[in-house]
């Protein structure tokens, strides 16, 4: 039986079709999760993913948080389910305080919709060990509030930790350090605020040429093709 | 004659040290109408709560509960909690 990897849409989630659309490119079976309910249907693991959850009113997945389905997450992730937050699902990790840190506007107060090269910094956790260490990807990033912030003190131990899980090669929004993603400690819980669900195949991901070099459109595939891997070696 | 209501302001403020690319925004654009004597632009946000039946001795923590709960990421921001007295706008209200 193929592994099953949830994606939850709340109101005013944009990416849940994308997200279920990766999870199915590598062979698991995606299953739709709704906000409403507690019951998460037996799935192996989780997304949270983008768009302007309740329309990001208050902050940035401040009231997803605060979900029905979000306390059986919560409560899972904390006895280990992978949970995988992009964009608006990182935001609303750290809301949850599963993450540390929180988001803010953008440097130049923009909406940034761009592909960007980020170097994997962290390749143990559930999410991302099918990337070499330090190895770039270009995935796109499509935000307004991208900017991750945090103390010195939790940034410090974020990096003695090894718990920066990406950054970016060319900071777009002035988040802190460069951090474009960030692991739990024990690397079941990343969140991450490009979108490797967009960059999945050649055709509608972020494929080109970069100073004459060939961009692939799946650099974001790892992701879901190291889930899957840990869940059946599980 | 309506339900007595208290009301509790809660004021939220992007922590000193978080920039405030917002603020700065408006910092800038002041200048441009004449006003040359901004030297700092902090923007936040305010919450006016019109709470029913509640008790004025647990009115002040009930509304730092909600702050800290809710209405403020105390990861980012800062909140400052006013409860107005009778004389302010608490009372019956239409």
């Amino acid at each position: 039986m193929p592994a099953r990897i949830g994606v939850v849409t709340f109101p005013g989630t944009l990416d849940d079709q994308q997200a279920l659309r990766a999870a199915a490119a590598v062979g698991a079976e995606p299953v739709a999760l709704w906000h409403k309910e507690q019951n998460l249907h037996q799935v192996d693991a989780v997304v949270l993913p983008g768009g302007f959850s309740y329309g990001d009113y208050l902050r940035a997945g401040a009231i997803a948080r605060f979900s029905p389905v979000m306390d059986t997450i919560i409560d899972a992730a904390r006895g280990g389910l992978p949970v995988l937050g992009i964009c608006n699902g990182f935001q609303v990790l750290c809301e949850a305080h599963l993450l540390e840190g929180a988001m803010i506007r953008n440097g130049d107060l923009h909406f940034i919709n761009r592909d960007v090269t980020l170097r994997i910094e962290n390749n143990r956790t559930a999410w991302t060990s099918d990337y070499e260490a330090g190895a770039e990807a270009v995935i796109p990033i499509k935000n307004v509030d991208g900017r991750f912030v945090a103390d010195a003190h939790t940034l410090d131990a974020l990096e003695a930790e090894g718990r920066v899980l990406a950054r970016y090669v060319a900071n777009p929004n002035g988040a802190a350090r460069d951090i474009a993603g960030i692991a739990n400690a024990a690397g079941n819980v990343v969140g991450l605020m490009p979108h490797p669900e967009y960059a999945i195949d050649d055709l509608t991901g972020p494929a080109g040429f970069i100073e004459n070099r060939r961009v692939p459109g799946t650099d974001g595939l790892p992701f879901f093709t190291s889930i899957l891997k840990s869940l059946v070696s599980a | 004659m309506g339900v007595p209501v208290a009301r509790v302001l809660v004021d939220v403020m992007l922590k000193p040290e978080i920039l405030d690319p917002q603020g700065q925004a408006v910092q800038r654009a002041l200048p441009r109408m004449g006003f040359d004597s901004v030297t700092n632009v902090r923007q936040g946000k305010r919450f006016v709560l019109d709470l029913a039946d509640a008790d004025p001795a647990t009115l002040r923590a009930t509304a730092e509960q909600m702050a800290e709960k809710l209405l403020a990421n105390t990861v980012i921001e800062d909140f400052q909690v006013t409860v107005l007295d009778e004389a302010g706008e608490t009372g019956e209200r239409a």
